[in-house]
């Protein structure tokens, strides 16, 4: 409570000071005035699963990017173990807040997030939270019928239950080289029975929700729901990538990717439950550049970059849940509060966040969320470290620019050049790219690693020559 | 007075000197460089003469000052000397001149540097002989206190340190570094300039134009008591009280017998003096040495290691065998090259890329050589040319550089993933700063694949494609060394 009466004391502080910086711009018509608010007064918003009742917290944990005990995640520290205590701490904080959806999968944190999610889980009541995990497909080691029934009895035996709430079919809609997306799905969930398989646990009550999360190729998503309009399946929700920039860009970032707006309203149309994922593009959204940062901040001085998008993402009638890869207790906290109620985004906010995601993917940055699908890459190269590095770079301004003969400018390469090989050891650098290709199919935004790596290898070489 | 002017000069000149030689960045090449070039054997060697003129004008004026105040391996042994002294008071006495052994071994020198004959020329260099010691034995520590404070700069988004590796870039080396410095230490612990007057072949040298210096340390009979605390406070051995002489040919012009003597019968002037100098009494020296050494092993309890993982486990890479060793541009040839290079390691020390270490090579022994696990020749970076105080390594520009074919890349079709992992590479053509590197068709075992072919008059032997292959441990393409340099 203290801390709650601080912020409203600094709160009054700042409406005081915005109402005079307002004033002072009151000519400018197109500058809305600055409000004060503060999230987090009251309880979590809800939504009710139309097919089991469920009442789902709007926010949902997703155990993707759990915290290390070296610190950071594991792509900061790939070989250290999951830091459990604070995990534990995470998930009490959680539940206590009213969160209730946990999302996992057999294959994230490098396949221990469901054993730290069951550690954690365990602690609690099994019907204070619903589970989310899939039958991943990352590795065709796994697409057998027999590896398939294994992985999903050992989510079971990971996660300390019998029954999982919210089963989805991993990230569908990816293709390869060899396969398109339909092969590709047949061999994985069809051929295999395994897809009937899961019906079946479904029926003996061990599945409550089945479902799919989604990257990639629209034709298999129109698939899937043509084959849920015929009643040959049954969909009881579907996880989507969603947020302010996917809304209307998702098609001009990437080629081949589907506007999130075209994914939305096919599902909301069918009264299909949507849950988000990837509502702040793996943390990007929440990381904007000075110029981008001002506009929210003219708007609401308090409120954090980041509530923007996940404000954005709750609004949507029929959003069940919006799923959010929190590793440290702050984001926690902070996510606490946005859904606590939901402010619903205003036309107006829309229209704002609409003129925002242009002014982003103007920014040419590497759309690449650090999700690690690509990784291990076999020649050593850490992929999200070096897209991350770059794209910090640009939307924090330190890309070095103007005239190249100016000191400014020799200084920006020297950080530029000096940070690079801070954040990525000299062997694990874009110039070690052979273009093998392997990572392009694993990639969930359909990013042409190869290609943006040998840019950013380029740029590097024509800094380094200078 | 002299003496104090001395041990300013000294603390100066080793901080320099010492710097340079650790390599610490901060453009350092460009403000102490000059400190090397002024050195007698390199500058001897690098042809320019003037320096090597200077010293020995310098020395036919005030004496042996060179080996007082500019040698790095004399100012080293005056710092043992001066321990020895803390422990042992008034130890030394005067000794004969051992004609014999200077003369003969100056002989045997001079002999060697004209067949080139480097592993006799280089290991009795001093300037080159501290070089190594620095290089080797100080560098390391000095790298992890550079990367301490990368660490910190790392923390506090400062951009002053940069990580580097720390690396022994040659047992050989390493081990005659640390020999020659124990040696040295001991006999001038108890000897003081010993060496100086015996073996050291530039000491010699220039002895040969002290013996008739204008300005030396002359006796005032009159006031002398015959004390004898001048003969056995110098470390050279040279002062014979009872004759009232000194030998000229071995004193190095220190300064101590003049502030030993409380008679003021010792003067250091042109003619026979009678003016009056009051005695200076200088305790603190020297304790920067001390001060660094101990601010190195504070970084090293500090420093931690970094932790990969997660990531493709990476096999180091191997040097290839190499028929020609490859020698940096601006060498001209690995025999020239081996006729100046005093294997100072002034160049491995100051390599960004990690490419230069010494040879192990007999003949060669201790002169750099480049190779590319760790890095390549980068085509902006001219460094060891700028640094080389002995023209070994002859001063050329970027785009000079970029014309010195140093050598030639040779495929290795069993190491290449193209053929081995069947994956699509170029990464070899990709890098090739002269674009001698084209991918072409080729009927592999699976099928039609992109190799790489090198165009021999394009590679310049810069190293890249090698340090670049995707192949572990060995590259599937390498350098090969030219004999002599291509310019084209």
């Amino acid at each position: 409570m203290d801390r709650r009466e601080f912020i409203k004391h600094i709160g009054a502080v700042t409406v005081a000071s915005s109402v005079v910086l307002s004033a002072c711009q009151s000519n400018d018509n197109e500058t809305p005035i600055a409000k004060n608010v503060i999230d987090g007064q009251g309880e979590m918003t809800y939504r009710t699963n139309p097919n089991t009742g469920d009442r789902v917290s709007l926010l949902g944990y997703g155990m993707m990017r759990l915290p290390v005990e070296e610190g950071g995640t594991l792509r900061d520290h790939p070989n250290s173990p999951i830091d459990q205590e604070l995990v534990n701490q995470e998930i009490d904080y959680a539940l206590e807040h009213g969160v209730n959806y946990i999302d996992t999968s057999p294959v994230y944190c490098k396949g221990m997030s469901e054993h730290a999610t069951g550690i954690a889980l365990a602690r609690h009541p099994r019907n204070s939270y619903y589970i989310a995990t899939k039958l991943s497909n990352f590795s065709p080691s796994t697409w057998s019928t027999e590896a398939s029934k294994t992985m999903f009895e050992n989510s079971l035996k990971e996660l300390q239950t019998d029954y999982v709430d919210y089963l989805l079919l991993h990230s569908i809609g990816g293709e390869s080289d060899e396969m398109d997306c339909m092969t590709m799905f047949n061999a994985r969930y069809m051929d295999n029975g395994i897809l009937d398989w899961l019906v079946e646990q479904k029926q003996a009550g061990r599945i409550r929700n089945l479902g799919f999360s989604f990257h990639g190729n629209p034709k298999l998503f129109d698939t899937m729901l043509q084959w849920h309009d015929e009643g040959r399946y049954h969909w009881d929700f579907v996880q989507i990538q969603m947020n302010y920039v996917d809304w209307n860009y998702a098609h001009v970032i990437e080629e081949e990717n589907v506007n999130a707006s075209y994914l939305y309203n096919e599902l909301h149309r069918r009264g299909i439950p949507v849950v988000i994922m990837e509502p702040l593009l793996g943390g990007r959204l929440a990381n904007q550049p000075d110029f981008i940062v001002k506009q929210m901040k003219e708007r609401e001085p308090e409120t954090p970059v980041a509530r923007w998008a996940f404000r954005y993402a709750g609004t949507p009638e029929g959003i069940l849940t919006v799923l959010s890869g929190m590793t440290y207790m702050e984001h926690l906290v902070q996510n606490v509060e946005t859904y606590s109620p939901l402010r619903p985004i205003t036309a107006e906010e829309d229209e704002f966040l609409m003129k925002v995601a242009e002014e982003f993917v103007e920014l040419k940055t590497v759309p690449c969320t650090s999700c690690n699908y690509c990784m291990p890459c076999p020649y050593g190269l850490n992929i999200p470290v070096i897209f991350s590095y770059y794209n910090a770079c640009i939307t924090e301004g330190k890309m070095p620019a103007g005239n190249t003969e100016a000191k400014a400018y020799h200084e920006a390469r020297k950080r530029f050049l000096i940070g690079y090989d801070r954040n990525v050891p000299s062997l694990r650098q874009a110039n070690h790219c052979i273009g093998c290709n392997q990572c392009v199919s694993h990639c969930p935004q359909k990013i042409d690693i190869p290609t943006e790596l040998h840019r950013i290898d380029d740029y590097v070489e024509q800094l380094k020559r200078m | 007075m002299l003496r104090k002017i001395r041990i300013c000069l000294q603390i100066i000149m080793m901080a320099l000197v010492t710097l340079l030689l650790l390599g610490i960045g901060f453009k350092v090449h460009l403000w102490a460089g000059w400190v090397a070039k002024i050195q007698f054997l390199p500058a001897l060697l690098s042809v320019t003469g003037g320096m090597v003129f200077l010293s020995i004008l310098l020395t036919f004026i005030f004496g042996r000052i060179y080996c007082s105040v500019i040698c790095p391996l004399g100012i080293m042994q005056d710092f043992f000397s001066w321990l020895g002294g803390k422990a042992k008071k008034n130890r030394f006495s005067y000794a004969k001149e051992n004609k014999v052994l200077r003369y003969g071994f100056l002989g045997v020198f001079i002999l060697a540097l004209i067949i080139g004959f480097a592993p006799l020329t280089t290991l009795f260099e001093p300037y080159s002989a501290y070089g190594r010691i620095v290089n080797s034995l100080f560098k390391p520590l000095y790298d992890l206190l550079n990367n301490w404070l990368a660490g910190m700069d790392a923390s506090n988004d400062r951009y002053n340190f940069t990580e580097v590796q720390i690396w022994t870039r040659s047992v050989t080396t390493f081990m005659v570094a640390l020999l020659t410095l124990l040696v040295l230490a001991v006999i001038a612990w108890r000897k003081g300039r010993l060496y100086c007057n015996t073996i050291c072949p530039v000491g010699t040298t220039l002895s040969l134009c002290s013996r008739n210096s204008l300005f030396r340390v002359r006796f005032d009979k009159d006031k002398c008591k015959n004390c004898g605390m001048c003969e056995k406070n110098c470390k050279a051995q040279a002062i014979d009280f009872k004759n009232c002489t000194v030998d000229y040919s071995r004193c190095v012009v220190c300064g101590d017998c003049l502030d030993k003597c409380k008679f003021d019968a010792l003067h250091y002037t042109a003619k026979k003096p009678a003016v009056a100098s009051k005695p200076i009494d200088n305790e603190r020296r020297a304790f920067l040495v001390g001060a660094a050494v101990a601010g190195a092993s504070a970084a090293m309890a500090q420093t931690q290691m970094k932790v990969d993982g997660g990531l493709a486990v990476l096999e180091d890479k191997k040097a290839p065998k190499r028929q020609t060793p490859i020698t940096p541009p601006g060498s001209i040839s690995a025999k020239h090259m081996q006729k100046h290079c005093t294997a100072c390691q002034l160049c491995v020390s100051s390599c960004p890329n990690n490419v230069l270490r010494p040879s192990t090579d007999l003949m060669k022994l201790m002169q750099p050589v480049m190779s590319f696990e760790r890095g390549y020749c980068r085509p902006e970076c001219t460094r060891c040319s700028q640094v080389c105080p002995a023209g070994a390594i002859k001063p050329i520009s970027r785009e000079e550089k970029t014309m010195q074919h140093v050598g030639h890349a040779v495929w290795v079709k069993d190491n290449c993933v193209v053929l081995t992992d069947g994956v699509s590479c170029g990464n070899c053509a990709r890098h090739c700063p002269t674009g001698a590197i084209q991918m072409i068709d080729y009927e592999g075992p699976n099928g039609a694949v992109k190799v790489p072919a090198v165009d021999e008059n394009k590679c310049i032997g810069c190293g890249a494609c090698e340090h670049l292959c995707p192949a572990r441990p060995f590259s599937a393409i390498y350098v090969e060394g030219n004999v002599t340099h291509h310019i084209s």
